[in-house]
């Protein structure tokens, strides 16, 4: 991007000669808002709060995920599809279609905004899956969902799917977030629950596919920080059916939850404390109990563990959890006011949209704050009853289990 | 980062800040800056042109987070009032004047910075008085992580940082030098310990006090814990004053309790790492 370094007008600048006309004051911004009633928020309000967040990207990414935004499509999944060209759609389409039923497709609505150019062909699709190859692979719906998903991230060039969940949809592409917000007129949407990313890519590249938040079914994954363990992590979630082929290490996350909360069921705080465990020191001082599960969680899903610094919101149907890196590495600031709750990366976002909170707070590292939404059904357990062999027994086979239980009695 | 294509936002688009000079309203040596909704460059800009037109008192009103208030002001006597929420490193590298914070402050506030005094009124955020190396920062409530990372000392000039609530995990980490004070009585949370772990990590210079106690498995492993005495106490008496008087809080009721002393065992404690014996 070009710096107008004759733009800077300030006062006296011969004064202040060491300071330079401009800096980069990257560092990655994001938000989440859940309101626990159900009532719904337009897209507006997560906008204003990345907005104030400007600084902590560079333009190059910014995102947005909406739940409860398609209330005329509540049961039927929604893809949101990025395409390069129109082969890339045509070749798509033919998987979606021999696999779902679509039942209404159409572009993305969106608007010209300056500061926004090179967007790929976006669509969306609203399908259900065609009962026969459901049948023969004897695969949940989920399931067959993120083999789709997988499948068409990997193996069509060209191809993305921005997100693939019921009753939400991801927003993003490369620009500050309040443009991105504004080319896809998310003015005209209204959800229960928003997560809001800008992004300050490091060590990947900034791309349409590479903004956040990444989704797979309803799950969508704000991130500030580095995953410097992406590779044992996608080593692992490999071996589970996970291909991760977008170039950005916070697809691990994203996987890493769906793998954890949706397929070995652990209960939400569990699965946080997989992705961000307390040390071993800390371990130590617990009461026995506690101690013997979280070693046994350590053991298991080492290679689950999130490594470096890290804030991270995950944006579900019915809440969102946000949650920092063990020894709180990224800034993180929590609210509530009414039935509403919020997390940002920065105070300022959470007045700008809720100015004077019941209440306002840093949560403690690896400690998750959890939102969620009256009435409506989690997409996990959401307590914690599980002794440490129930734990292990999430990833064993079942007669591995039934002699665990043996044991115990 | 704004550039120029990008200053003037299509019609819709929702703006954080606006790039354009604040409302400015003087009155002698006083001066009110209205920050609602302007960048933090033009913020800065208006607030150093009034101290150089020698405004002694700025007070900022609506402030939301924008960044480098009162950053790089070598102007002692000039004080700074922010009104809101101040934004990440407020006061960085400030020598001389006085920031008050009517408010909370993010992160970051006090980075490098080398003399003058801050004051926040609400809580403070993570590696609040990075690398400080002068000056004295008082907060009044609750501090996050990091409080106090890599703060030094030299000759003369010697950092003082007070927070009147609880700290999070590495307060003093890898400290050299300057005094670190927690008093953990206006924290919000009874249940919260008064500091986290890692407390004194790395430390290898400078002292801090705990008004109360905390546990050796708190403490990094370079440090020494033990009761502060009178010959001790002589020092924190007058840096308890001057927080007391800056919070309107009662010294002597601070100073009812005993406080730990906490300071590094060795000057040099890696030495022999890079210069074995």
């Amino acid at each position: 991007m070009a710096y107008d370094l004759g733009r800077y007008d300030g006062f006296s600048p011969d004064n202040y000669r060491e300071e330079s006309p401009f800096k980069i004051h990257g560092g990655c911004g994001l938000m989440g808002i859940c309101d626990e009633s159900g009532a719904l928020m337009s897209g507006e309000e997560p906008i204003r709060a990345m907005a104030v967040q400007r600084d902590r990207g560079n333009g190059l990414g910014g995102g947005f995920a909406g739940y409860g935004i398609y209330p005329e499509f509540p049961d039927h999944y929604c893809f949101h599809m990025m395409y390069h060209d129109l082969r890339a759609r045509d070749e798509a389409e033919e998987i979606l279609r021999s696999r779902f039923v679509v039942d209404h497709a159409e572009p993305m609505p969106t608007r010209p905004v300056r500061g926004i150019h090179d967007a790929p062909i976006l669509w969306r699709y609203f399908m259900t899956p065609r009962e026969e190859p459901l049948e023969e692979l004897d695969r949940s719906a989920e399931d067959f969902v993120v083999g789709t998903v997988m499948e068409i991230n990997a193996r069509v060039d060209g191809a993305f799917v921005a997100s693939s969940g019921k009753n939400m949809g991801a927003f993003k592409g490369v620009g500050y977030p309040e443009e991105i917000g504004h080319y896809f007129q998310l003015e005209d949407y209204a959800g229960h629950t928003w997560v809001g990313h800008n992004r300050f890519p490091t060590n990947t590249p900034g791309w349409w596919g590479g903004a956040h938040p990444f989704t797979l079914l309803d799950w969508s994954i704000v991130h500030n920080g580095e995953i410097s363990s992406y590779g044992i992590n996608a080593r692992y979630l490999e071996q589970f059916g996970y291909a991760c082929s977008l170039g950005t290490d916070t697809e691990v996350a994203a996987y890493l939850f769906d793998l954890l909360l949706r397929r070995h069921r652990l209960p939400v705080e569990l699965a946080c404390t997989v992705l961000a465990p307390p040390l071993w020191s800390e371990i130590e001082r617990m009461p026995a109990e506690r101690a013997a599960l979280m070693r046994s969680l350590r053991a298991v899903y080492g290679p689950a563990m999130l490594n470096g610094p890290f804030a991270i919101v995950l944006g579900f149907n019915g809440g969102m959890v946000a949650l920092n890196d063990r020894i709180k590495l990224r800034p993180l600031v929590a609210a509530r006011s009414g039935s509403r709750l919020m997390v940002a990366s920065e105070e300022s976002a959470i007045r700008t949209v809720m100015p004077e909170p019941d209440t306002l707070w840093t949560p403690r590292a690896g400690e998750p704050v959890i939102a969620r939404v009256k009435g409506m059904e989690l997409p996990f357990h959401s307590t914690l009853h599980a002794t440490p062999a129930e734990v292990s027994c999430a990833v064993t086979a079942a007669d591995a289990c039934h002699e665990l239980e043996e044991v115990a009695v | 980062m704004m550039t120029a294509a990008t200053s003037t936002p299509p019609a819709g688009v929702i703006e954080g800040y606006r790039q354009v000079a604040p409302l400015v309203e003087r009155s002698g040596l006083e001066a009110r800056v209205d920050a609602t909704g302007v960048y933090f460059q033009q913020l800065n800009d208006a607030v150093r042109r009034l101290v150089s037109e020698g405004v002694a008192t700025v007070r900022i009103t609506g402030v939301n987070g924008q960044r480098y208030l009162g950053a790089g002001l070598a102007a002692p006597g000039v004080r700074i009032e922010v009104h809101g929420t101040a934004g990440n490193d407020t006061a960085m590298f400030m020598d001389g004047a006085e920031v008050e914070v009517f408010g909370n402050a993010q992160d970051g506030v006090g980075n490098t910075m080398s003399g003058g005094r801050v004051i926040v009124h609400g809580d403070a955020g993570d590696v609040l008085g990075y690398g400080m190396r002068g000056g004295k920062v008082f907060v009044r409530g609750d501090v996050g992580y990091r409080v106090g990372i890599h703060m030094k000392a030299f000759e003369k000039h010697v950092p003082i940082l007070v927070c009147g609530g609880k700290a999070r995990d590495f307060f003093g980490e890898y400290m050299a030098g300057g005094m670190l004070v927690l008093l953990g009585m206006n924290g919000r949370d009874e249940a919260q310990p008064i500091a986290g772990s890692f407390l004194g990590a790395g430390m290898h210079g400078g002292v801090m006090y705990v008004r109360g106690t905390v546990e050796p498995w708190q403490c990094g492993a370079e440090v020494g814990i033990s009761e502060a005495g009178e010959e001790h106490l002589s020092g924190l008496r007058p840096v308890i004053a001057e927080y007391a008087a800056a919070m309107d809080m009662d010294a002597d009721e601070i100073l009812a309790a005993p406080f730990t002393r906490i300071a590094p065992m060795s000057h040099r404690p890696y030495a022999k790492l890079y210069a074995p014996m």
